[in-house]
């Protein structure tokens, strides 16, 4: 009896993960393509670019550069190192590391429908401005090294 | 127009074919900028593909095991100081992309979990514990430490504000 209890509730378990899953697929689906899409699109190089050189804009852009890019972190510490060997600020570079695996514009559609819309903005918006709380803090506790 | 296709077809489905149909331009356009792409895509679903199926283990078992009262009792109103700690240690060993992890968190939220640590398990999900080797590599033992300690702390001022600004108030 116990038995069938449990292959029953075990029965039950798989069929709401499934369905949960079927759910979720498409959009899953969705923001893996547009990563896809992202990841080729924007040259690696193209980053150097952007930023300006002054200490104030600087956290700002790498912020922000973060946020709208994606993909595996170890990718945002290979840029992150080469933007350092560029003489890019320690600042930016912090802001820029954080808000890569923080912040999700890429993913935020998927976000907002999954977890609520109002909860995704929010949670991007105080990531993104904490990326860059997170970089001064860091910044003034190791300093230029 | 689009209103009657999400509500036909549904917003995730919706959402997925207009990508598609992104793709089909490029395509047309640019036959050799999509074949990148789709090279691209193949490299990240096959990455990603041992972590859905954790994701899809780990949701079975919080099925199996964990009824809405108990998830609101870890992760809920009164889950106070406990609830942060399974968040943060959560975020930290889960791995994957963040994207991966929505489902379980949906499910967890719909069965009481608060928003405050939905936020701070997804801002924990910056400490990678198995990248620090290479993050030591490049910036050092010292930026490594301190940034991975104010990720940490942040995460629950993160989680905080956020609570406070879905007006829920700080205890969900």
């Amino acid at each position: 009896m116990v038995k069938m209890t449990n292959l029953k509730a075990q029965n039950q378990a798989f069929f709401k993960t499934t369905q949960a899953f079927k759910k979720s697929l498409p959009i899953l689906m969705g923001v893996l393509m547009l990563l896809a899409l992202a990841d080729a699109l924007i040259p690696k190089q193209s980053y150097r670019l952007i930023f300006s050189g002054k200490w104030f804009f600087d956290p700002l852009i790498g912020a922000a550069l973060g946020s709208v890019s994606g993909g595996n972190p170890l990718t945002s510490y290979i840029i992150g190192g080469e933007l350092r060997h560029e003489g890019i600020s320690m600042m930016a570079i912090i802001a820029f590391i954080v808000s890569w695996v923080t912040v999700g514009i890429i993913q935020l559609p998927a976000e907002a429908i999954m977890l609520g819309k109002r909860f995704a903005i929010v949670r991007n918006a105080v990531s993104f401005c904490m990326s860059i709380v997170i970089a001064i803090v860091t910044f003034l506790t190791i300093g230029t090294e | 127009m689009i209103k009657k296709i999400i509500d036909k077809v549904g917003f995730g489905e919706a959402f997925l074919l207009s990508i598609v149909i992104g793709y089909v331009i490029l395509g047309i356009f640019d036959f050799a900028l999509l074949k990148n792409v789709l090279c691209v895509l193949t490299r990240l679903i096959a990455r990603i593909g041992p972590v859905l199926l954790i994701v899809f283990v780990v949701m079975f078992f919080t099925h199996l095991f964990f009824e809405g009262q108990r998830i609101v009792r870890l992760l809920g109103k009164e889950s106070g100081f406990r609830g942060w700690i399974v968040a943060i240690s959560g975020g930290i060993a889960s791995s994957g992309p963040i994207y991966m992890w929505y489902p379980l968190l949906s499910d967890l939220k719909e069965k009481g979990m608060k928003d405050s640590l939905i936020a701070t398990f997804l801002y924990n999900r910056a400490v990678k514990i198995p990248l620090l080797p290479m993050m030591v590599h490049y910036f050092g033992w010292n930026f490594t430490l301190a940034l991975s300690i104010y990720m940490i702390l942040f995460s629950v001022v993160n989680g905080v504000v956020v609570q406070l600004l879905t007006q829920r108030g700080i205890e969900g």
